[in-house]
């Protein structure tokens, strides 16, 4: 059984309720941060934890604050990443809907850090009604002295907004979603300068995913350095998954980083195995940006060794044989899912995405999905294959904002892995079309030879 | 001509004041929010007009704010809007089946509406619900778990609203 420090108080009744979080220790980081600690304190205790950005690129928090420029009479801005849009990821809504005041209580410790009097919530517009749970924290909050001005008679004055977008994957990327609180397209801005020089309204910023700021809270209540021995390596404290597929058990799991993926997937305490008596088949586990492993190399690493849930683990091997801990979507297919449909429904999701800013990702993100509409259908080519490569290649590192790479990634791998896969939908498009693919050829699909 | 009621404007006036002075284009992806559910469930060009002398905007800056972000919708749509999410892990879990028994159903593919424009059928990209898959989003709130049965309760339960407030 795992240490939780986020969802520790997520199922306790009415813990969305000022006094009941309040009750079971709530608040308690700011009261110590802002009576205690001076900001730049607060910065180091983040440094000594190790934390590492929960959004998906997992660049260490503390180093990020240290970067936010302090330039004498410009204000300076903390904005939360509540954009969460990578398919497979549901975690931060998880988090938001079951216990808000974590988040806010996080966002005023961290506000206090940067130097933030206003702080704002950027949420995906889907989630219209967490937008409600969310005003109606920072309404208590505000209520009982937490924000507003001279907080805890420190001198600090703090607001907080919710602000929705409106539907753009685009403006999960940290320079998009400053665009679109600007009110204009999430077009992502050519870096640098750095959102910590030149963010939102050309001033300083930090951006930060919710689950990154929640953290916050245990690291000041226990200190950067009790943080960081849990978990191991450079994948310190706790991970908040979200698995989903074709599990028995799909959800928001909390994990320290030490566990294994095969105990992760098979144990009752997380997705309690493969749904409906199948076999495991292939696994994104970082949600649908990064690498899909086939299930032998997911368990296993290229060297044999037992496959971790962690940063370093999950990415070993490299994109040859490995993946990336990425968001924490955990996406399962089992042994009657096809991959090339799969790919292609990624495919889709990233041309709808893409914003048109650059022509490798603008063209190639539909180009991509209609040669792979073709393969599913019976009605591509074995040169298809070649030729997808070749586009995925050619969006990779071509584009302003990692969205190209995003998109390129899934493909990659997909054929990386699955090429036998592809093959046999231009071989035999007749079953191509009447059924999906894979239980024939992998009898044992943990136990295919690595190479 | 269409305007704001003054409940309205006030919102709009307390969104506007959250930023710094000038910076009230910041409010603008509210504020259509706000008139797409004032004003029809759509954009119309005078509803985006609208919104652009509110905000002191040139009405290109708020058309192309509308066009780029996929919940605004530019034409008419049905009094229900059933937006199914249909990316990978929804597929896994059986997306298209729920797409097609909406079409059996009602008769609509995506992006049609019944002829007596109670219902829009929509297919939309990842959600964030992909745990409670298969899904889609029914105005404000999202309709997990779903399966034939639960399509046909929401129908009915959506009819039944509709024929109350006539």
């Amino acid at each position: 059984m795992g240490r939780k420090l986020l969802l520790d108080k997520a199922h306790i009744e009415n813990i969305r309720l000022y006094d009941v979080y309040r009750q079971h220790g709530g608040y308690r980081s700011v009261e110590k941060a802002l009576k205690s600690m001076s900001p730049d304190q607060v910065t180091e205790e983040v440094k000594k934890s190790g934390l590492r950005g929960r959004g998906g690129a997992g660049f260490p928090t503390g180093m990020k604050w240290s970067f936010l420029a302090k330039p004498e009479g410009i204000p300076r801005y903390l904005v939360v990443n509540a954009d969460e849009s990578e398919p497979g990821t549901f975690k931060d809504r998880y988090l938001m809907e079951s216990i808000p005041h974590l988040l806010i209580e996080g966002m005023i410790t961290a506000s206090f850090a940067l130097g933030s009097r206003t702080s704002f919530i950027y949420i995906r517009g889907e989630y219209a009604w967490i937008v409600d749970i969310l005003e109606q924290a920072i309404a208590e909050a505000k209520h009982n002295g937490w924000l507003g001005k001279n907080i805890l008679g420190s001198g600090f004055d703090c607001e907080i907004y919710v602000q929705r977008g409106a539907g753009a994957y685009i403006c999960g990327e940290e320079t998009a979603l400053l665009e679109s609180l600007e009110g204009k397209r999430g077009n992502p801005r050519i870096k640098p300068p750095f959102p910590a020089v030149k963010g939102l309204w050309d001033c300083p910023t930090v951006v930060n995913n919710v689950e990154t700021i929640s953290a916050v809270v245990p690291i000041i209540n226990e200190g950067g350095e009790e943080y960081a021995k849990i978990g191991m390596g450079k994948s310190t404290g706790t991970k908040l998954i979200s698995a989903c597929g074709n599990i028995r058990k799909p959800g928001v799991y909390e994990i320290d980083m030490t566990i294994s993926v095969e105990d992760f997937i098979y144990s009752d305490e997380y997705c309690g195995g493969i749904a409906n008596g199948k076999k495991l088949k292939a696994c994104i586990p970082g949600g649908s940006s990064v690498p899909i492993l086939p299930a032998n190399l997911l368990l296993k690493t290229a060297k044999g060794e037992t496959r971790l849930m962690n940063y370093e683990s999950l990415s070993d091997g490299g994109f040859a044989t490995g993946s990336m801990m990425g968001s924490g979507g955990f996406i399962v297919l089992d042994d009657s899912q096809c991959v090339v449909k799969h790919t292609y429904t990624l495919a889709r999701f990233y041309r709808h995405e893409s914003c048109g800013q650059c022509s490798p990702c603008r063209e190639g993100t539909g180009w991509m999905e209609k040669i792979l509409l073709n393969l599913e259908n019976g009605k591509g080519k074995m040169s298809d294959i070649d030729l997808l490569w070749d586009i995925q290649r050619k969006i990779e590192g071509n584009t302003i904002c990692p969205l190209g790479d995003a998109a390129a990634w899934p493909v990659a791998a997909a054929i990386r892995h699955f090429r036998d896969e592809f093959e046999w939908h231009v071989t035999n498009p007749e079953d191509a079309v009447r059924r999906n693919y894979g239980i024939g050829h992998y009898a044992d699909p943990v136990h295919v030879p690595v190479g | 001509m269409i305007k704001f009621s003054d409940h309205k404007m006030n919102e709009v006036q307390g969104i506007i004041s959250r930023y710094p002075q000038g910076k009230q284009k910041s409010a603008l992806i509210p504020v259509l929010h706000i008139a797409q559910q004032e004003f029809g469930g759509w954009l119309s060009t005078e509803t985006m007009d609208y919104v652009a002398e509110v905000l002191g905007l040139k009405p290109i800056e708020v058309y192309e704010v509308a066009t780029f972000y996929s919940m605004f919708n530019l034409k008419p749509v049905g009094k229900y809007m059933f937006e199914v999410c249909q990316t990978g892990p929804c597929m896994l879990n059986g997306s298209d089946d729920i797409v097609k028994y909406i079409f059996d159903t009602l008769g609509i593919r995506p992006g049609e509406t019944t002829t007596d424009g109670l219902f829009t059928l929509k297919t939309v990209e990842c959600l964030g619900a992909c745990g409670y898959a298969p899904m889609m989003q029914q105005g404000k709130y999202y309709r997990e778990h779903l399966t034939k049965e639960k399509i046909d309760t929401i129908i009915a339960e959506c009819r039944s609203i509709a024929a109350a407030s006539n």
